[in-house]
């Protein structure tokens, strides 16, 4: 570092001038309005760093590089087109890319300075790999959960976190002995192999509406796996990508984990899922409940001023975004104020389901989280929950006994009507009864999401069948 | 790597740490799915450590390895930026812009 060669020095600035782009396409990220010109800054920056890299002097051979670009490039394509309701599945997939290019790295630096290391550089080492090899089996694991080739159910048995802690602490300790003792070079294909192993038995507790933390999780653990290689490479402007990445990752993290009332530690070490068992669901009498037709509903929300649509993922399972537009703008054409009212959870990843409704062209200005929506539900007519459950039920609020009490939800209790469109009287994941539902004030409007909203939507007069 | 080195680098990161926290917090949730492809996008920088292992040509496995690296990490720029954009392209407000 001390004799930089003007070439040399000039790479550096680069990379100095990408990690500033980086920084400013993250702050451009914080309106809708500049969002686009922050994806601008990340390219130019990003080109800025590979172009200047190609022309460091240290490449000897290009053929492997142009091989991986490209292929990397016709890989990529496919994956920047894939639909917006399988952005989960493939965010989970370029975590698990990202983790396996810190891993390969990781693996080569350590065959190419072993045994001659010293302790600092190792432990960073094993962490790059630790971090890097668990990220990606248990981001692949999340993908195929989320895209439902494995099952979304999640797999518990007794001593799961024992077992899964003791198998990290195998990891951790065999990396210890490699930062004392560098000559035992054998250990590392173990610690690699028992790493991969952990992000697989991390991932086979988590249950489908989990994924929104876990996701963050992976996001953050990938984020530090890559910061821990900058410090291998001694590259700062990985570190700082790095770094800006765990963070983004770790913000997301709390902010679900608050959503989902779980505490910190509970997302830390990745054990969750296995507490909310179905208790008490089954052997209750059936309550009473109102049911109303969709010609009623269609009177009701006609009539009403301000209605707020709490839009759930079953919603998006049932393919009814475009429907939902269709109601928004019949009813906005009646004059009817309408909001949605979007809960930190609702989707497969944290923001998914602004994203889908974006899509269905609803005006991201209508999109309010919860903090926002919440003060206007008493003021509200008509709350129309369409495949929401959990995140609406009161006995988050009022019943202590109840496994999510303490969980911010939306308060559609507070709406004058509610009414929830729903397959059957079924709970939810959480296998909680929701009290919403036997509420004098509520209606349920049962069938399917999408043709129950483009029933009403034909009762409004709207809509284009 | 030096001591020195070591020093600088562990700063860059807790400085780096703290700008993206306060960064990220002023994201509207409202963009957070795309915030994380973005993120994931530039993560894959990793692609620079990759390109000079496998031009490196110090061994066989590190160019094998390097490659493999680069077509993973370039998958994620290509895809990252490209979903990102078509993201964002998407969220439009109801209020009448100038354009």
């Amino acid at each position: 570092m001390n004799s930089l060669a003007g070439s040399d020095l000039l790479l550096q600035i680069i990379y100095l001038l990408a990690a500033v782009l980086f920084i400013l396409s993250l702050k451009l990220m914080s309106s809708p309005k500049t969002a686009r010109h922050g994806v601008w800054a990340g390219e130019v920056g990003m080109l800025l760093a590979i172009v200047g890299t190609l022309l460091h002097h240290g490449i000897v051979d290009y053929r492997g590089i142009a091989i991986g670009l490209v292929l990397g490039s016709i890989i990529g394509v496919p994956l920047g087109l894939v639909h917006m309701t399988a952005v989960p599945q493939r965010t989970a997939l370029s975590h698990a890319f990202g983790a396996l290019c810190v891993t390969l790295v990781g693996t080569s630096e350590f065959y190419l300075r072993a045994p001659n290391v010293p302790p600092f550089m190792m432990a960073v080492l094993s962490a790059e790999v630790i971090l890097g090899s668990l990220t990606f089996t248990g981001s692949l694991m999340a993908a195929g959960k989320l895209e439902e080739v494995l099952p979304q159910r999640p797999i518990t048995y007794r001593g799961q976190n024992f077992v899964n802690l003791s198998v990290l602490a195998i990891a951790v300790a065999g990396a210890a002995v490699l930062v004392t003792h560098p000559g035992h070079m054998r250990l590392f294909p173990g610690i690699l192999g028992v790493s991969l192993l952990f992000g697989v038995l991390m991932i086979v507790p988590i249950g489908g509406a989990d994924m929104p933390t876990v996701m963050s999780l992976l996001n953050s653990y990938a984020g530090l796996s890559a910061a821990a290689m900058g410090f291998v490479l001694d590259s700062k402007l990985l570190i700082i990508a790095g770094a800006l990445d765990g963070a983004s990752g770790f913000i997301l993290s709390v902010n679900m984990s608050k959503a989902m009332n779980r505490s910190f530690s509970n997302v830390l070490f990745g054990a969750f899922g296995q507490e909310q068992v179905a208790k008490g669901a089954a052997g209750q009498e059936a309550k009473p409940v109102k049911s109303a037709t969709p010609e009623e509903a269609a009177a009701i929300l006609g009539a009403a001023s301000k209605v707020v649509i709490v839009p759930g993922y079953g919603m998006a399972v049932a393919q009814a975004q475009h429907k939902v537009r269709e109601l928004y703008d019949a009813l906005t054409k009646r004059g009817v104020d309408v909001k949605f009212g979007i809960h930190p959870v609702a989707g497969r990843m944290p923001g998914h389901m602004n994203v889908l409704l974006a899509e269905a062209d609803i005006p991201y200005d209508k999109l309010l989280d919860m903090e926002d929506i919440n003060p206007e539900f008493p003021q509200t007519d008509v709350a129309l929950v369409i495949g929401a459950n959990d995140v609406t039920n009161p006995a988050a609020r009022n019943d202590p006994s109840s496994p999510i009490y303490g969980m911010p939800i939306l308060d559609v209790d507070k709406a004058r009507t509610v009414m929830v469109i729903k397959r059957s009287m079924s709970p939810g994941f959480a296998g909680i009864d929701n009290l919403l539902y036997y509420l004098d004030k509520t209606l349920m409007l049962f069938g399917d999401a999408k043709s129950f909203v483009g029933d009403i939507v034909r009762e409004l007069g709207g809509g284009h069948s | 790597m030096v001591q020195s080195d070591l020093v600088t680098d562990l700063y860059v990161f807790t400085l780096a740490a703290f700008i993206g926290f306060e960064v990220i917090r002023r994201v509207s949730p409202l963009l957070h799915t795309p915030l994380m492809s973005l993120t994931n996008a530039l993560d894959a920088i990793a692609v620079v450590g990759a390109i000079i292992l496998a031009g490196e040509g110090k061994s066989t496995l590190a160019t094998i390895l390097g490659t493999i690296a680069i077509v993973a990490a370039t998958s994620n720029i290509v895809g990252g930026f490209l979903i990102t954009d078509r993201m964002l392209k998407m969220f439009k407000t109801s209020r009448p812009t100038k354009s």
